[in-house]
């Protein structure tokens, strides 16, 4: 979740990708014959391309293939902060670490705690999204800009400095929040020293800050659905809702699974937010599953931590290729 | 006919309860923020009381003052800025290359490139993270620039913003350029890149804004003042012995989110087209 971008980019155009490069390479060795002259191009293009992706591929192999790799065997070792300068201290324990992951009871809390987050935080947040994007979409003509970087502006704020707005606005008594429901007689409650509202509290500022994103990816979308379509519909005598159930919705199918997927993938690696907010609690109300990984790192218990990384990439891997897969056979 | 009469038909209602709700969504939205600036001018005893105002009774700059002269506030800005501006660099220049040689030369090796690339962008940042910082303390990297800025010198989401935006140019104009004997790298400089323009905004100020906001990295890496970036120091202050010091909170927050969202507001289209392309292609 830190940066929402690097995620969202790749799913969608795998698929597009392919074609590309195989286009342009059967239009390439079509169009021009000699295939002398082709290889003698592609020895040339080959030194071009590694010499231009050698720093690329450098700080790459340095920085994430080997910490992913490392990650992977450190899961089965009891790898510890203290080992950090003695590494043949280590021994390789084999699953002993995954056995302890699904044995603690906090990790399920955890697990649990981020299943309640995506649930509920996905769908409000792409609801939210949707309705923001058919509103500026077709119902209005005027300030359309002005909603939309509105909209958009808290995506690009510093998650700290949204956490320290957001409890103070939170606070029980002199809390903004409390306030505002106080003159319609409501008293709210302690929303993030409770246990039963420090979850809701969250997914609330999770969807507030993140429904941005997923609304200008709708309104992107709703380019493609054409009007006249609309008006034909609208022509035979066809409800607003109608015309937005069956003309609007199913052709909106793939950037809703699109952004669904997207925005599920950074739900579930959820961290941030209670890091800052609650720590975690109270009583572990709102630890996530990345948070329990990011608590046994600081615990120094390297090689339990990894493990507990590699389940959630296990997770993040299964939901992506369910939802790939209700993608491919609906549309 | 009756298309024009029926879009006559569509438009002429004014919609008004629409703008109104867009409206309460709006201030909903924007209000925290708000509330953040106003709360900065604001006395920390005026930002005690119950109930709470809204506008400050007597606006001080204590807050501020505080901020950067008690605190080093001016540091930590710079160090973000500093971190940023050349991760930013090392994307731009890094992730193009290799966008190119991806898009549009043919090589041994390329297939496992892009699966490498694609592959990688869906990781969790966690799974590296542990390893990522043993690592960086092995090199001796731990509290220093080069440990704040070389893990994200170059991202794969980089390079795949950088590929499918070249991957749109006319082959065409590389098909001249190889006519007229330039080479690969030539053909890059002088053909490529200047048509990136647009592509190469799009990664800059996405790739500023991640590096600005990033927190958990420098969290971990840096340990001492000298390298805290605004994010860092907000948190430990929000934590530390000032968790009560709102007025103080609320300025650091300020000066957090200001820069970032006024760079936002000038770039706005841009911002919105590469969330747009990067989410639709």
């Amino acid at each position: 979740m830190s940066n929402p971008a690097p995620a969202r980019g790749h799913e969608g155009s795998a698929v597009q990708v392919a074609d590309n490069s195989s286009t342009a390479r059967r239009r390439r060795g079509g169009a021009k014959g000699s295939p002398s002259r082709r290889g003698r191009g592609s020895a040339v293009q080959s030194k071009a391309a590694w010499i231009l992706s050698l720093p690329f591929l450098l700080l790459f192999s340095v920085f994430t293939a080997w910490p992913v790799i490392s990650s992977l065997y450190m899961s089965f070792t009891d790898i510890k902060a203290r080992d950090l300068r003695s590494p043949f201290a280590v021994s390789f324990v084999g699953l002993d670490n995954f056995a302890r992951v699904f044995g603690d009871e906090t990790f399920r809390k955890a697990a649990f705690n981020t299943a309640y987050f995506v649930i509920i935080g996905v769908p409000l947040t792409l609801g939210i999204a949707l309705a923001a994007a058919l509103a500026l979409d077709k119902g209005i003509t005027r300030f359309r800009t002005v909603f939309r970087v509105g909209y958009f502006t808290p995506v690009v704020t510093s998650i700290v400095a949204v956490a320290v707005v957001w409890r103070f606005l939170l606070q029980p008594d002199s809390g903004l929040v409390n306030t505002v429901l106080g003159w319609v007689g409501i008293s709210g409650p302690d929303w993030l020293g409770s246990t039963t509202w420090s979850m809701p509290s969250l997914i609330a500022m999770a969807s507030w800050r993140n429904f941005g994103t997923a609304m200008i990816i709708f309104l992107a979308g709703l380019q493609s659905v054409p009007l006249m379509l609309h008006e034909a519909a609208a022509i035979d005598g066809a409800s607003t809702w109608q015309r937005f159930r069956h003309i609007t919705l199913p052709l909106l199918r793939p950037t809703l699974l699109f952004v669904s997927i997207t925005t599920g993938v950074g739900y579930l690696q959820f961290f941030e937010e209670p890091l800052v907010m609650t720590r975690g609690g109270p009583l572990d109300s709102t630890i996530s599953m990345s948070m329990y990984t990011y608590k046994q790192f600081g615990f120094g218990n390297y090689g339990f931590a990894a493990a507990t990384s590699y389940v959630l990439f296990v997770i993040v891997v299964a939901l992506t290729a369910a939802q790939f897969r209700i993608f491919r056979s609906n549309t | 006919m009756t298309t024009v009469a029926s879009k006559r038909k569509r438009s002429a209602p004014p919609r008004w309860w629409l703008y109104v709700a867009l409206t309460i969504g709006f201030v909903a939205v924007v209000m925290p923020f708000v509330w953040m600036i106003l709360g900065s001018f604001k006395s920390k005893g005026e930002l005690l009381q119950v109930p709470p105002t809204w506008w400050p009774q007597s606006p001080t700059l204590d807050n501020y003052r505080d901020l950067f002269d008690k605190e080093s506030f001016l540091r930590y800005f710079a160090n973000s800025t500093f971190v940023a501006v050349a991760v930013t660099i090392g994307n731009l220049i890094f992730c193009s290359m290799v966008g190119y040689a991806l898009a549009k030369l043919t090589f041994r090796g390329k297939k496992l490139v892009f699966t490498l690339v694609i592959g990688t962008l869906l990781i969790p940042g966690m799974v590296t993270f542990v390893p990522l910082f043993v690592l960086v303390a092995n090199l001796g990297m731990v509290d220093s620039y080069p440990g704040l800025i070389l893990p994200f010198l170059v991202t794969p989401f980089g390079v795949f913003l950088m590929r499918q935006f070249i991957v749109g140019l006319p082959d065409e104009l590389l098909d001249a350029g190889r006519v007229d004997g330039a080479s690969e790298l030539r053909i890059f400089r002088q053909i490529i890149l200047p048509l990136c323009g647009p592509g190469l905004a799009t990664l800059g100020i996405l790739t500023f804004l991640g590096s600005w906001n990033n927190f958990l990295w420098p969290l971990v890496v840096a340990q001492t003042q000298e390298y805290y970036t605004l994010p860092v120091a907000l948190a430990l202050f929000s934590t530390g012995q000032n968790v009560t010091n709102y007025g103080l909170l609320l300025a650091g927050a300020t000066v957090v989110v200001v820069p970032i969202v006024i760079v936002f507001i000038i770039f706005q289209r841009r911002f919105i087209e590469g969330i747009a392309t990067t989410g639709i292609k």
